[in-house]
């Protein structure tokens, strides 16, 4: 690991301004992620500020009837909050759907938004890649890409973001809080806080320099019936080839966003009109524009057939 | 840098980088606590901090500070086994014993999160407060543990028992 300062920030805004303004800064809450990037020094950070400190582990009501959730609310935690088991027991399911026991303990609301892609040759850093080391190439494509994305994908980057936890948010429409260097608020809705990867797949969110996340907020509950569904090649504690989170209702009208395929929560609105006409119509529009590789076609036909096994529990 | 590790106030002057299974093995000397992948995949370094499990591989020890951490050698001695350790020898939950520590402190808090009510990923009926004990929640809750021996029935019988054992002694009590 390379050497770096670290420090403990005392408010958000303070923490914002000083991570700006020093070169190499990153934030570190729970550090599964960051941590283990460090250690095989694909993330180098030149210093680290600790933002455990800062409060923002609560999860409060809104005067709109939803539910905010602060960034540094533990996965665990956040599972086992009886009104997200109640209203948005989607959140709950695909966060229990992910990482370990252990790493839901440490792992917070905001990291796990932004934790980075598992592609395989981001990790190696014998290898190209354009995330990793902007203009290198990418060895994914026409390499091992049977995990790697199908859709939303470009001649640069075919990662995938690996988040359970940020499909359900995709799904309830959840809302990014931030505090930006200059002290300022801003809500960032979940569906542009992580970009397409273009020409320039090392930026991935829609966040800027410094910029901290605080809370995200989900509106009040739509009701329905809440359905993970993620198929992985074991049974437990591995990411997701394909993940379904779906929020069906009584008249077979819904939502969904699927994992895996995607370097972002993947939805399309539009599609999402088919619902009751069944999954092949849904999968078409979701999938519209796919470009898979010789490895990983299989993924649109798992998606498909997933939506359908979560369409049929749905109305059982 | 101060740290409560079993309940003793310890000082310690490490690098900023030091994991906090770096300073458990190589700084203070405890070695029960195993490193095995060394990145969050295999749960040989789980430790409790204030009676949750972490990996203590993907750690840093400063953040650690003034926490009240938990190893093997504080769960239980030789002398004196926690019924866990006891079950395991009981039930053969190890064969080499690499990840056996992990697995038993990984263990004694996924029975904590139980008896708390937390759901898994099999938890069908997420508003009911009870959880319950099967050899399926058990295997899907301790996946962040990995036996490279395949001792994993034993592992599953020697948790069973001692959960039965806990519970007949609550009701007990409470009798």
């Amino acid at each position: 690991m390379r050497p770096f300062t670290y420090e403990r920030a005392a408010t958000a805004k303070d923490a914002a301004a000083r991570a700006a303004r020093t070169p190499g800064a990153k934030f570190i809450a729970g550090g599964t992620n960051l941590l283990d990037l460090m250690k095989i020094e694909v993330e180098t950070p030149a210093h680290l500020i600790d933002v455990n400190g800062l409060g923002f582990d609560r999860i409060e009501p809104t005067a709109d009837g939803g539910l905010r959730i602060g960034a540094l609310v533990r996965n665990t935690d956040l599972a086992a909050d009886m009104r997200v088991r109640r209203d948005y027991a989607l959140l709950s399911r695909a966060l229990v759907a992910g990482a370990s026991g252990q790493l839901r303990n440490k792992a917070t609301t905001a990291g796990n938004l932004l934790q980075r892609t598992r592609c395989p040759y981001f990790y190696d850093t014998n290898q190209p890649c354009n995330k990793r080391k902007p203009g290198s190439g990418c060895a994914a494509i026409g390499g091992f890409s049977r995990p790697l994305g199908v859709i939303g994908v470009s001649e640069e980057c075919i990662a995938t973001h690996p988040s359970d936890m940020a499909i359900a948010m995709r799904a309830l429409d959840a809302t990014v809080e931030t505090v930006k260097p200059d002290g300022t608020a801003r809500s960032v809705p979940i569906a542009d806080l992580h970009r397409l990867p273009g020409t320039t797949p090392q930026i991935e969110t829609a966040l800027d320099d410094g910029e901290l996340i605080t809370a995200v907020t989900l509106p009040k509950p739509i009701g329905g019936t809440h359905i993970y569904h993620k198929v992985r090649d074991r049974a437990s504690y591995a990411f997701a080839l394909v993940s379904i989170g779906a929020i069906i209702q009584k008249d077979g009208s819904g939502r969904v966003a699927v994992g895996g395929i995607a370097p972002k929560p993947w939805r399309v609105e539009a599609a999402e009109a088919a619902m009751p006409g069944g999954a092949r119509a849904v999968a078409d529009g979701l999938l519209a524009g796919a470009r898979p590789t010789q490895e990983n076609g299989f993924k649109l036909t798992l998606v498909e057939r997933t939506l359908g096994a979560v369409m049929a529990q749905a109305r059982a | 840098m101060r740290f409560i590790i079993n309940e003793h106030s310890i000082e310690a002057d490490v690098d900023v980088r030091t994991s906090l299974l770096d300073l458990l093995r190589d700084h203070l000397g405890l070695t029960g606590t195993k490193k095995g992948c060394n990145q969050g995949a295999c749960g040989a370094c789980t430790v409790l901090v204030d009676g949750e499990r972490i990996n203590s591989c993907l750690a840093l020890a400063v953040q650690y500070q003034d926490r009240e951490i938990l190893t093997i050698e504080g769960l239980g001695t030789i002398g004196d086994l926690h019924p866990l350790q006891a079950a395991f020898i009981e039930y053969d939950g190890f064969q080499c014993g690499y990840c056996t520590p992990g697995q038993i402190c990984s263990a004694v808090a996924m029975i904590g999160e139980i008896r708390r009510g937390l759901p898994s990923a099999l938890t069908e009926d997420l508003a009911l407060e009870q959880i319950g004990f099967s050899e399926d929640e058990i295997r899907e809750r301790m996946s962040g543990n990995l036996c490279r021996c395949g001792a994993y029935n034993g592992i599953i019988e020697a948790i069973r028992a001692t959960y039965a054992e806990e519970s007949a002694q609550e009701r007990e009590a409470a009798a």
